[in-house]
């Protein structure tokens, strides 16, 4: 009787070992799930684009040369949060989503990131500004690529401070966004000497500015700073002009603006603006080449915005990782912390590197919008005007409250 | 002080919207006992048609004030004629259901098409710029827009409250079979009833081109609030509309003023207050 027992024991570990031993060895398939805002006012810089740019990572990456199985799904946060978190959910409990992207929106990305690392899976932000998913919330699942409130404030804000912008009035989008991008220019303000003066919380998707900018114009202050993004903040520039604010001697900072921001608003209006971006189509012939690729594939023949971008290069990163690793993609800390060991570098961002927190580091490039009359193409925007390195644009070591430093 | 005027006469270039967006609903409620949830949508098309007409065609935005409104109507009476006559005399879910049905699919469309972030539509050069009030700094365009809208709401209420075609409009409506014996085409009076409606949104997307983005869910997000206007002016009123109209763009200016955070909901407050207090609403006859 004992030694039976014994004895099957000893076989049910042999087969144990034996089935898992093969699942690792073999377990080569991966889904990738893109959630975005697919038809609201971030769909353009984010939605379709995003899952294009998600398959041609995968296209490129080789993989399945090598074995490997990778499905790409999507899905419509419609910028609501508790769907957002319900599509996660889905993803991963049903449908064996190994690795979310993209989901812009602070507010559901934030939401995101707890389902995410509940559920042990990746996340590969891009689309989402706020700096909290790499500080206060940081993840050990989480990557955060392309951009945030951190390096909008100390590159386009700390620019205009010390250009003679010292007093600020803000018309912020009324959600964790427009909160994270306040919070973090308002510190790059007052420690340059600055002061801010004002400031208004408008409802995210506002048609109408007039009321708000009235404000910002009466407030006297030199920098109206804009901490919102996409629809609001084309409607709010759009507008300013409309009511002179240009001609009054304020200056309007877009803290956050994005290609197709600037090809809604026309460059007659958007002329001269000062922004800051991570990538822009024509930066190189690399940038070009790819960016061809992808808005032949684009329905309005679009050339990809840095968030595309960034979906693009976090997956083409995550795959080296997956490569690298040789199988059994399944476990989102292990893969992520891979993905942390190894430099990032690819045709888009260029060399950089995932610090602990969560972070990508990768320069960062100041723009101006261009004249009508410099314009030679449809898509024809920026011109550069400085680089800020990534060590210098984005939250240092030091200063990040993220949990996952003090270990 | 001076900051409350500005508001106030803010809030009054709002209104103009609420008031023309809200009477067309008015109108074919009124008139054809239609809930048109397609209005945004159709407003949404005005927009359009100026922006083609201005970039296809090189027409300019005076002759798209005139002929937006109407294709998008020509495009309106087809709906009616195809679709919505069918619906007569059946309950009013069914009429909110297929013009409900529509916007979304016209706005889908266009959205496949333009994105989401909208095209740009200037300003036209003979209203560019602004004048200085003393309190504010008005642009001229908005100015335009207060006026004109106002002088387009009280021409339809004159049109239907004080003229012999308006007459027949409202004998149709309470007794079609009646106004049919004395030679009245009902069938086609409704028709073009309907397409008036549908222009005047289109009308109110070319005013509004130049102001806001010419976006595929520019309607969508406009439409929501229009309707609790046309419910607390008493549906089917055609000067409540318009005075709900402007007094809303008013209040809701107050209250971006005030307490920006609730500028997006003070018009449904105020929409259940109502119905708790008058449920025909301001200006509405009892049923």
């Amino acid at each position: 009787m004992k030694t039976k027992s014994i004895a099957s024991l000893l076989l049910t570990t042999a087969l144990t070992f034996a089935v898992t031993g093969v699942a690792s060895a073999q377990d080569k398939t991966v889904k990738i799930g893109a959630l975005s805002d697919q038809s609201g006012l971030y769909a353009d810089l984010g939605g379709p684009g995003s899952t294009l740019a998600a398959q041609m990572a995968v296209e490129d990456s080789g993989l399945a040369a090598k074995g490997w199985k990778i499905d790409i799904i999507s899905g419509d946060h419609q910028n609501k949060p508790d769907i957002g978190t319900a599509i996660a959910r889905q993803w991963f409990d049903v449908d064996k989503v190994d690795i979310i992207v993209d989901v812009p929106n602070s507010g559901v990305a934030l939401a995101v990131n707890n389902v995410i690392k509940e559920k042990n899976g990746v996340y590969i932000n891009s689309g989402a500004a706020t700096s909290d998913l790499t500080n206060a919330q940081c993840s050990p699942n989480t990557v955060h690529w392309t951009y945030d409130t951190y390096m909008l404030a100390h590159t386009t804000g700390q620019a205009l401070v010390k250009a003679g912008g010292d007093s600020w009035f803000f018309l912020t989008a009324d959600y964790a966004f427009g909160a994270a991008l306040e919070r973090d220019t308002t510190a790059v303000v007052t420690a340059n000497g600055g002061k801010v003066i004002g400031g208004v919380k408008h409802p995210l998707n506002t048609p109408d500015f007039s009321s708000f900018l009235l404000q910002a114009q009466s407030s006297k202050a030199k920098i109206i700073g804009l901490a919102n993004a996409g629809g609001d903040t084309t409607n709010t520039i759009k507008q300013a002009a409309e009511f002179g604010i240009g001609k009054g001697g304020q200056k309007l900072a877009a803290l956050l603006l994005f290609l197709t921001d600037v090809k809604a608003i026309g460059l007659e209006t958007a002329q001269g603006l000062n922004f800051t971006e991570t990538f822009y189509w024509d930066m190189n012939d690399k940038t070009r080449a790819f960016s061809k690729r992808f808005a032949e594939k684009m329905k309005n023949n679009a050339p990809p915005t840095m968030v595309q971008a960034g979906v693009y290069a976090g997956v083409r990163h995550y795959l080296k990782a997956l490569d690298a690793l040789g199988g059994n993609p399944h476990d989102g800390v292990k893969v992520v912390e891979k993905m942390k060991s190894m430099p990032t570098e690819d045709d888009l961002f260029g060399k950089g590197e995932i610090q602990p927190n969560g972070r990508t580091i990768h320069n960062a490039y100041l723009f101006e919008v261009k004249k009508p009359s410099e314009s030679k193409g449809p898509w024809d925007f920026y011109k550069l005007v400085g680089t800020v390195p990534g060590d210098q644009a984005f939250t240092p070591l030091s200063e990040s409250k993220c949990a996952l430093l003090k270990k | 002080m001076q900051a409350l005027y500005a508001q106030l006469l803010v809030g009054l270039i709002n209104g103009s919207f609420y008031a023309l967006l809200s009477l067309g609903l008015a109108v074919i409620f009124g008139m054809l006992n239609i809930i048109n949830f397609a209005h945004g949508a159709l407003y949404m098309m005005g927009a359009f048609v100026a922006y083609f007409l201005l970039n296809l065609g090189g027409i300019n935005y005076w002759w798209a004030l005139l002929f937006a409104p109407i294709i998008v109507g020509i495009f309106g009476m087809i709906l009616e004629r195809t679709m919505l006559q069918w619906l007569t005399g059946l309950d009013h879910l069914y009429g909110l259901l297929l013009t409900f049905g529509i916007a979304l699919i016209v706005q889908g469309v266009f959205q496949n098409y333009f994105g989401s972030s909208g095209l740009p539509y200037a300003i036209p050069d003979q209203l560019k710029g602004g004048m200085n009030l003393g309190f504010m700094f008005l642009p001229i365009y908005r100015g335009w827009v207060v006026i004109f809208s106002l002088v387009v709401c009280i021409a339809t209420w004159f049109l239907i409250e004080k003229t012999r075609l308006g007459a027949y409009l409202r004998a149709a409506t309470e007794n079609p079979t009646l106004v049919r014996a004395f030679g009245v085409n009902v069938p086609r009076m409704i028709t073009l009833t309907y397409g008036l409606g549908v222009g005047l949104a289109a009308l109110a997307g070319v005013l509004s081109a130049p102001i806001n983005q010419v976006r595929p869910l520019m309607g969508a997000d406009l439409i929501i609030v229009v309707f609790a206007v046309v419910v607390i002016g008493g549906m089917g009123s055609i000067m409540g509309s318009i005075i709900t109209g402007f007094a809303l763009g008013v209040i809701e200016g107050l209250t971006k003023y005030f307490y920006p955070e609730a500028s997006n909901t003070v018009v449904f407050v105020l929409m259940v207050l109502v119905l708790l207090v008058k449920p025909t609403g301001l200006t509405g006859r009892a049923a």
